[in-house]
């Protein structure tokens, strides 16, 4: 069905689907408006979910960790500061495996204080054990919602989920989008049964003992193997939707591609934009392609590197800034992933968009021009470039 | 306890066989014992309640004993033991 939607209403809608056993909210811009629309679905009886109102993000990721621990599907959703607030449980609800989906609509972190987008929240948890995929439109927000679970859920993956949603640009703007039927939906996710819930008392369980020198770092290796098998299980996930709903999702989305010399990688909504200027530049005769990210954790590091193998000059767009005196996390990412396997391609990065500053057309513009001189006189002038701030 | 590779145990750190935490020794943390005089006990089993390591073994409602290698020296029994009894001394270990 087509349908007009907000990009948190369309999150909400999947929500509403999925009909989680519990949820936990405590309300964020721009998340809130996610949870005041599941707050009306509770109150029309439309999901017979037991919505949990926190005093705060910390008990909110508590209780969902509770509520899934327990045994049942369980959600929340956060932005920004409230994800910086839950970050202790967060790494706790991805060390005990629990299946957990939360949205985050990107949100600058304070400070000084902003509610708009960039990504500077999730990539703040980017290695905390959750699986990140971002979205480029509504349309994605509420795809990924729907296919979140089973990736979540998957006996070899085992780890919570993170969709995101770039604030205000996706969470606020009306957008149509198709949705499909309830009971396809459900069936897509089917059922969660729980291996070690703790409300058994035929089987008692468990969660969160004191582990040691002696065997916490055998829960981390396997954690670590479960962040690498989420990479084929998001792939199976996605193919799985496509046969049901005609629209395909992998790690990443490769945009003219096949010929290109130059390309921009791209997160979240950003990709929008910036397909249309490829198309734009195309017609001047560059050789230019786009990839944009969908998985961000685990990194398609290999997928990656081969895809961007003939490429000579790589334009990385990173919504957030690494204060680490080497440039975003993007640009790192994608940076190590090249290391050893294409030594020939220059990589630049481009940071833009900080606290929700416009990114146009015509910045991106300027960026494909720039990779453009970059390949013809082969200098690199500034490894890392701040697109939009006043110089 | 012998120790288990990383693919033999189960995930998340969870514990699936109750009450095994028998098999983990924690009697090697202490740095006081709890010495116990029955000359001076009334049995009012108020330490067996209080002790968090259920390290305090009573036959026939009676002290007999301290399991040492679960005990780890918190000194509870000692503190919650009535202050006109005392009848739990805290002695350094050797
Ligand atoms: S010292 Fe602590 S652990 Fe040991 S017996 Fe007394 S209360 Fe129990
Ligand atoms: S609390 Fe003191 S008096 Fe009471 S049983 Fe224990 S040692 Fe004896």
């Amino acid at each position: 069905m087509r349908q007009a939607m907000t990009g948190n209403e369309a999150v909400a809608y999947a929500m509403k689907q999925i009909n989680p056993e519990v949820v936990a909210a405590y309300p964020i811009t721009p998340q809130t408006g996610i949870m005041q629309k599941f707050a009306d679905y509770v109150a029309n009886g439309q999901v017979d979910t037991e919505f949990l109102t926190m005093d705060s993000e910390h008990s909110a990721m508590s209780a969902t960790i509770g509520a899934s621990a327990a045994g049942v599907r369980a959600m929340t959703a956060t932005s920004s500061n409230g994800l910086a607030y839950m970050w202790e449980i967060v790494y706790i609800a991805a060390s005990y495996r629990l299946p957990i989906v939360m949205p985050v609509v990107n949100r600058a972190l304070s400070g000084p204080i902003n509610i708009h987008c960039d990504h500077s929240d999730t990539m703040g948890c980017r290695d905390s054990g959750w699986i990140q995929i971002f979205s480029e439109n509504s349309q994605e927000a509420y795809d990924n919602a729907v296919q979140a679970l089973r990736i979540a859920e998957h006996p070899d993956v085992m780890l919570p989920v993170m969709i995101t949603l770039d604030g205000f640009i996706i969470s606020h703007a009306l957008e149509t989008l198709s949705t499909y039927e309830d009971d396809k939906v459900k069936k897509f996710i089917g059922n969660y049964i729980p291996k070690h819930p703790l409300i058994n008392p035929s089987q008692p369980v468990t969660y969160g003992p004191l582990d040691f020198f002696d065997y916490y770092f055998e829960h981390k290796r396997q954690q670590a193997e479960g962040m690498v098998n989420a990479k084929k299980v998001i792939q199976e996930v996605g193919r799985a939707f496509e046969k049901e709903f005609n629209r395909s999702y992998g790690l990443f989305e490769e945009y003219r591609m096949a010929d290109a010399e130059l390309a921009l990688i791209v997160l979240g909504s950003t990709a929008g934009t910036a397909k249309a200027v490829v198309d734009m530049v195309r017609e001047k005769g560059y050789k230019i392609g786009l990839i944009k990210i969908r998985c961000f954790r685990p990194f398609p590091e290999e997928e990656l590197a081969e895809a961007l193998k003939r490429i000579k000059v790589l334009a990385v767009m990173d919504r957030s800034l690494g204060f680490n005196g080497v440039g975003g996390p993007l640009f790192n990412d994608v940076r190590a992933a090249l290391f050893g396997r294409n030594a020939e391609i220059k990589v630049v990065n481009y940071v833009y968009g900080l606290g929700g500053r416009e990114i146009t057309p015509n910045d991106i513009w300027n960026i494909c021009n720039n990779i453009r001189d970059i390949n013809l006189t082969g200098k690199v002038q500034s490894s890392v470039n701040y697109v939009g701030v006043r110089e | 306890m012998s120790n288990k590779k990383w693919k033999e145990i189960p995930i998340g750190g969870l514990i699936l066989e109750p009450g095994n935490s028998v098999k983990y020794k924690t009697g090697g943390w202490r740095v006081f014992r709890p010495v116990h005089d029955p000359t001076k006990c009334s049995n009012c089993l108020i330490c067996w309640i209080y002790c968090p390591d259920s390290s305090i073994i009573v036959k026939n409602g009676k002290i007999e004993k301290f399991d040492y290698d679960h005990c780890k020296g918190c000194g509870i029994c000692a503190r919650e033991c009535p202050p006109k009894i005392k009848a739990i001394k805290m002695v350094k270990e050797e």
